[in-house]
């Protein structure tokens, strides 16, 4: 496990209901590796104990005594990268991932940055391993957003579009429903912990498309007969636009027309776009608070919708979890 | 269908029987009241029973109420679930004698299944905001109703800060069939030369 974040610790702590073992977790200074004895008394249980990690990580600020790149080097089935996402070369995360394929294991992401940023060179790096990647908790939290597109199989589904942030998505409910603006929210999010000190990445559109990058190089590269036909996205790619600006008074227009404004990304083969978008205030797509969705347009068997909690830290573990059942 | 409206059709009041004074409605503009109103396409479709007569008994109502017919097309094969047979009938009128013609159709008894302005097909609603009115908002207007592809058919405004403060508008778009798409690039383009911001619909997307 790495990555110690809200994150990683879920999937510590709830790795044995799932039932998989930990042998090793790092954060960015610090590492835990099971000794592979499980101390006095211990059965075929070789793991971490996760009640230590979280202890010494709460209090102390670190996971364990040893270093990171002893929790790198352990003898692991199952690397999850849990590291905060980075853009650009997504680095650490990026290397992270390609030891562990270059070792032949399974890596499962939940930091967006390496799917995102370098689908491309990911794709790769599997093609030349016996390892596979998975990243169902990059896109939408707990919601079964990549593994649902893999099933009815990209070629099949045609769009892929939806609420896929939670801050901007609690900012629009509650300017629409107490007639305040932004700032006024903002600052009620932070309080609440539903926003971040530099909101920026929620607000501004970039977590969204990050997440619809990620759906459109799973669209991309799971129609095209050769990945190398395929076409790559990255944020770059993008076009996007966030809700740092939006007036009460744009949705109190929209509220006395029976619409109200979210935060929609949208994904194609071909597009990504993320933008504040007049939806039917009693639609589908018109979660509130902090919910996300995600809906599927498909060729064969119309459009299904998906919502529930798009972050968290529990919920995010619970999608990398299923990921590391599917690689069994 | 859409070309031959083209050669300048005359005023509705060269309709047959028609009985109000259009004339004097347009002179009184010049005086600085309301303009007459100009006439515009609209398109109706009828059904009709299959007896004689029947098509004539239907153009009367339009004709009689100061209607300029522009084309009627008969779909003699083809029959609704009811066994009549529907007509589209074009033609020019005022949206005021529009109205009085479309119930002058059903007080005749003639079943009018849809009545409306062929040219735009589709609606659209959507919200831009900014600096609405030092950008020049009836300029912002009059730029959309100049694309081809739409008119505007409603505008809210809100401007709860001031007129020098950002402010938002609820634009209703009529668009064209099939050309939805083009009145909101048209939208997009004018709103991003004036540093105005689109809050786009989602289109081709029921809830």
């Amino acid at each position: 496990m790495i990555g110690a974040g809200a994150v990683g610790r879920s999937v510590v702590e709830l790795a044995g209901e799932h039932g998989h073992e930990v042998v090793a977790v790092a954060d960015s200074s610090t590492a835990v590796v099971a000794d592979g004895t499980g101390g006095p008394g211990a059965d075929d249980s070789a793991g971490v104990d996760p009640d230590a990690v979280v202890a010494r990580k709460s209090e102390r600020g670190i996971v364990g005594d040893d270093d990171p790149d002893d929790a790198l080097a352990a003898d692991y089935d199952v690397l999850v990268e849990a590291t905060p996402t980075t853009l650009g070369d997504a680095e650490p995360g990026f290397s992270h991932v390609t030891t562990a394929l270059e070792r032949d294991r399974h890596a499962v992401l939940a930091n967006k940055g390496p799917v995102a940023e370098r689908y491309g060179d990911l794709r790769a790096a599997v093609a030349d391993s016996d390892g596979e990647i998975r990243f169902e908790a990059t896109v939408g939290g707990a919601i079964p957003a990549v593994s649902t597109v893999e099933d009815i199989e990209p070629g099949h589904v045609t769009a892929v579009r939806g609420v896929l942030n939670g801050t901007a998505n609690f900012i629009l409910t509650r300017m629409a429903a107490e007639g305040l603006d932004y700032d006024h929210v903002l600052a009620e999010a932070q309080d609440l912990g539903v926003a971040e000190a530099d909101p920026s990445f929620d607000v501004d559109g970039t977590d969204a498309a990050l997440k619809c990058v990620i759906l459109a190089n799973v669209l991309s590269f799971g129609a095209a007969d050769d990945p190398a036909d395929a076409r790559e996205f990255t944020l770059a790619d993008a076009d996007v636009s966030g809700i740092r600006d939006v007036p009460g008074s744009a949705l109190r227009l929209a509220a006395e027309d029976g619409q109200t404004v979210r935060l929609i990304g949208e994904a194609t083969g071909e597009t990504v776009r993320v933008a504040p978008r007049l939806v039917p205030e009693n639609g589908t797509l018109a979660v509130s608070g902090t919910q996300n969705i995600v809906q599927i347009e498909t060729s064969h068997a119309g459009r299904l919708n998906i919502s529930g909690r798009g972050a968290g830290g529990p919920e995010t573990a619970s999608a990398v979890l299923g990921d590391v059942g599917r690689l069994e | 269908m859409s070309d031959r409206r083209d050669g300048a059709p005359e005023a509705a009041l060269d309709a047959e029987g028609a009985t109000d004074d259009a004339e004097d409605a347009d002179s009184a503009s010049p005086d600085g009241g309301h303009a007459a109103a100009t006439p515009s396409t609209h398109t109706v479709r009828l059904e009709l029973v299959d007896e004689p007569g029947q098509l004539l008994a239907a153009l009367h109502p339009i004709a009689d109420n100061g209607g300029n017919l522009l084309s009627i097309y008969h779909e003699r094969g083809n029959k609704t679930p009811r066994g009549r047979i529907p007509v589209e009938v074009d033609f020019e009128a005022t949206p005021e004698r529009f109205e009085e013609i479309v119930d002058a159709l059903r007080s005749e008894g003639v079943n009018v299944m849809q009545a409306g302005t062929e040219r735009y097909a589709e609606e659209v609603t959507l919200l831009l905001f900014g600096h609405l009115i030092d950008t020049d908002l009836s300029d912002t207007l009059s730029e959309i109703e100049a694309c081809e592809s739409a008119s505007v058919a409603d505008v809210s405004l809100a401007a709860p800060q001031g007129t020098e403060e950002v402010s938002s508008a609820r634009l209703r778009l009529e668009a064209r069939a099939g050309e939805t798409d083009a009145a909101l690039a048209a939208v997009r383009d004018l709103a991003a030369a004036k540093d105005l911001r689109v809050v786009e619909p989602l289109t081709g997307v029921e809830a």
